[in-house]
Formats: C-alpha cells, structure tokens, sequence
C-alpha cells in the first residue's frame, strides 16, 4: 500500500517527504537529547548520607559501575606492581592535613578499635611496631590523577587482625576509619581492607612518619586512591552498612577503587 | 533530471550522531578531571612551548572544584560512548558497510591526492566510492582512535585489576598520556571534519540526515557508484 502511494509523488515531492520526515525525527531526537541532558544535569541531589554531594541519578550509575566492574574484575590476588627501594621519591607528595591538623599527644595515642560485642580494643603503636614490620614500594595514586612512587612501611592489615583476633569482625562488609578529631574518615569493603597489600604504615622512607603524612599512624591501601588512604588513624570500626565517608560525601565514588 | 540516491544506512547516521553529543560529554567531563591536576605540557630542551589551558580559560569555564562532577558523568556516559562504538563496528562488520570504510592497498597513495587537491595543489582527485580514500583512513582511524580511548580509560580507571592492560597501555603514567593525547586528536578530527563538511556542501550533510543524495541525471556521472538499489 505504501509503494502505492509512493509511485504517484515526484521526485521533488519524495525528496520533500523524506527530508521532512528525517529532519523532523532528527529535530525532535536532538531536541528530547537536549531535553535528557538538562533532566540529568538539574536532577535532584541525592539525600545525605553516607555519601552525598551528587545528583541522584550519577549516584546509582557510580555505584551500578562499581558492583559491575568488581563483580567482574576484583580479586584479592590481582596484586599492585612494586618497585626497587631505589626508585621511590625522596619528597612524598602532600595534599590534605584534614583530620591530621588538630593537636594530639602522640604518647598517649592509641589505636581504638571498637569490637562487634561493643567492646573496645586499645593498641598502642609499640605493640603495633613489635609485630613483622612490612615495606611496599608502589605507585601511589591520587584522584586528582598524580602518581608517585612512594615507600612504605608498616604492620599489614591482615597480619593486625589475626593478631588482635578480629576474624568474626573482618567477617563483615566494611570497615570504617577515623581520625582522632573526628574531622576526617572512611569507609572500606571488607575485602580491599584485607588485600594482601594493605598496610597500617607507621614508616615513610625508613623513618618514622611525619606529622603531615599521618604521625603516628595511617591508612596505605593501594587499591583504592590516595583519599582513603586515611592519615592518622584514630579509631577502627567493623559494620554491615556503609560507614560515613568524608569525600564521598563531597560527591566522589564511594569505592574509589584501582 | 533529478534522482534519488540511497547514501547512508539509518544505522550509520544513528551512530553517527548519537556519538556527537557523547563525545562531546565525554570530552567536557574528562577536562573536569584533568583540571584537578593540570600539568601536561610540551617542553623542549627546557623551554615550554604550549601549557594546555590559559588563566582565562579557567575563569570563563569555574574550572576549580569539580573533579568529582566530572568523573560521576565521564563514568556514566562512558558506558553509552562504548556501546554505540561496538554497535557501530557490529553493524558496519555485518552489513558490509566496512568495504565502503577501511582502507585498501591504494588509500594510502591516494589519500595524499585527495589531500592536495582539497589544498587546490592539483585539479583533479581520484575516482572514489561513498568515501575518498582521505575519509577512508580517517573514519577508521576514528575507530580506532575511540577503541584507543575506552583501552587505556580502563587501564587508568581499574590498573589493578585490568594490570596486564595497564602493562599493555605501557603503564598507568603512559596510558594517561594517551587518553590525553586521543583527546586532542578528536577536537583536530572535528575541526578538519566540520570544515570539510562545510565545504562539501549541504547534498552530502543531508545525507547524514536523510540517508540520501540528490544527483541529476543527465550530467555525465563521474565518480558515482550505481551499483547500489534505490529503496
């Protein structure tokens, strides 16, 4: 029946047609595209919470690619490349002093680490110190897309667990970190708490660290970038919900992972 | 006496243009996260030659502070950037569309004619099919260029779990040069390509749209296929 109708029109008139049609479908495409772009980019905030600071439909893409990408990708042995001693950079790159700017007395610092049963566990850094120390050279990487070799040297959060006998705590989804002041913290899957490289570093270069990197002790996790790589650990948590995490509330990914 | 003549697959055109506005997000986005931390540049023997991005550039643009908006939307949209990408070559690879696109044995020789005659260096360019042997290379090279683009996305997006493509890119350091460096080479191809269609004329632009050209009849036809059926 189309071919019918098609036959009687002349070439100027089915040029015409189809123009018409095609322009028209093309206007209206590009017009509903325009019409997606500013849904999206004025879409509503998604509610605070553990994370926050970005529109709610970019929330559920962020963490959709994430489940997708560690679903088909994360492995505990997948392992971060490591350099000679020799190749990491003398001046360490520094960033934030958030949560690592208040005064503290570092002698009395300790480690609280706060049990399923409610109970606390204290840790001083000489107990942390007098466990197998382990050094790791890798490439740090920033959000912000630097990238440096960087050394070093702490207790692995594995060895620290087995340790301090928090099995049926790791045993749950995340771990939630947070500095003494309460400024800074993080939230973190179990499973990349537990990658066989993550450290509780207390060294920078050989020597002990430096209050701006972390003093007394941090956060060096190389599956994840350089912001949850919490300095200045205060107090360790264990939860099957996300704990707060402080830039994931300002809109980044809650995983960040490499 | 005027005819129709049948251009561009549906298909062709909906990749085509779908991708205008995905590459365009992409490219915005992405600049979004290289502005957290703006430091390529093109130094020679210690004197740089070209800094990417001057102040005012950043001042028009509120570029500060918005690298995590630009990572959220660079890893949604990348997801409709890469799917139209494996469509588009499924379809080209099915259809047969591809022997219209990649380049055979003589592209490369008369890719340099094309070029010189569309410099006005010489009159005449070599007979070709629905693209010169210039869009040839360029439109796979396009292809390519985006394959490129989503690879090393992925090497510096997850290095440690894709570590043997983060390794294949020539690590974490080079593989963001190259995501860099493809950028740059798409905002060139999309000056050359709207200058280029431009001068080709509002016939060839339509088709893009319409799928069709308009050719006359009774001129001799010099350079036109007609082996292809009107619909």
């Amino acid at each position: 029946m189309k071919k019918k109708a098609k036959v009687s029109l002349t070439i100027d008139q089915r040029i015409k047609r189809r123009n018409f049609i095609s322009f028209g479908v093309f206007g209206a495409m590009g017009a509903a595209a325009y019409g997606g772009w500013k849904w999206l980019y004025n879409a509503p905030q998604e509610v605070p919470g553990v994370t926050a600071g970005t529109r709610a439909p970019l929330r559920r893409a962020l963490n959709k690619t994430e489940l997708f990408f560690r679903r088909l990708t994360f492995n505990e042995n997948h392992l971060v490349k490591t350099y000679p001693v020799e190749m990491a950079v003398k001046t360490v790159r520094h960033n934030e002093d958030i949560g690592s700017d208040s005064t503290i007395d570092f002698d009395q610092w300790k480690l609280e680490v706060i049990k399923n049963n409610g109970q606390k566990l204290y840790v001083d850094l000489d107990q942390i110190k007098a466990l197998p120390k382990t050094d790791l050279v890798f490439d740090f990487k920033c959000v912000e897309g630097w990238d440096q070799i960087q050394h070093w040297g702490g207790l692995l959060m594995r060895d620290f667990v087995r340790h301090f006998g928090l099995d049926e705590e790791t045993s749950l989804d995340y771990m939630g970190l947070t500095t003494p002041d309460k400024q800074y913290y993080v939230g973190l899957d179990m499973p990349s708490a537990m990658h066989p490289q993550t450290l509780l570093a207390y060294e920078m270069n050989g020597k002990p660290l430096p209050p701006q990197h972390g003093k007394p002790l941090r956060l060096i996790i190389p599956v994840k970038y350089g912001i949850k790589n919490l300095k200045r650990i205060g107090s360790m948590t264990f939860s099957n919900q996300r704990p707060p995490d402080y830039w994931a509330e300002q809109g980044y990914d809650y995983y960040s992972g490499l | 006496m005027k005819a129709i003549k049948e251009k561009h697959p549906l298909v062709m055109r909906w990749t085509h243009w779908i991708n205008f506005p995905l590459l365009g997000i992409m490219i915005w986005s992405g600049l979004l996260i290289y502005w957290a931390n703006d430091v390529y540049t093109v130094t020679i023997f210690g004197h740089t030659f070209v800094r990417f991005f001057p102040q005012w550039f950043y001042d028009a643009l509120h570029i500060p502070q918005r690298l995590s908006e630009g990572m959220a939307f660079h890893f949604l949209f990348m997801w409709f950037f890469t799917l139209n990408g494996i469509f588009y070559v499924l379809y080209t690879a099915i259809s047969g569309e591809w022997r219209h696109l990649l380049p055979n044995k003589h592209s490369f020789k008369e890719a340099w004619l094309v070029l010189l005659h569309d410099l006005h260096i010489k009159k005449t360019a070599p007979p070709q099919g629905k693209y010169n042997a210039a869009q040839r290379i360029a439109y796979t090279a396009i292809i390519l260029m985006g394959a490129g683009s989503v690879l090393t996305g992925l090497a510096i997006y997850k290095p440690v779990q894709f570590n043997w493509l983060t390794w294949l890119m020539g690590g974490y350091h080079l593989a963001r040069i190259w995501h860099f460096v493809l950028t740059l080479g798409y905002v060139f191809f999309f000056l050359v390509h709207v200058i280029q269609v431009v001068l080709a004329g509002w016939n060839n632009f339509r088709s893009v749209i319409s799928g069709f050209e308009v050719i006359r009849q009774h001129e001799p036809k010099i350079n036109i296929e007609t082996d292809e059926k009107e619909s």
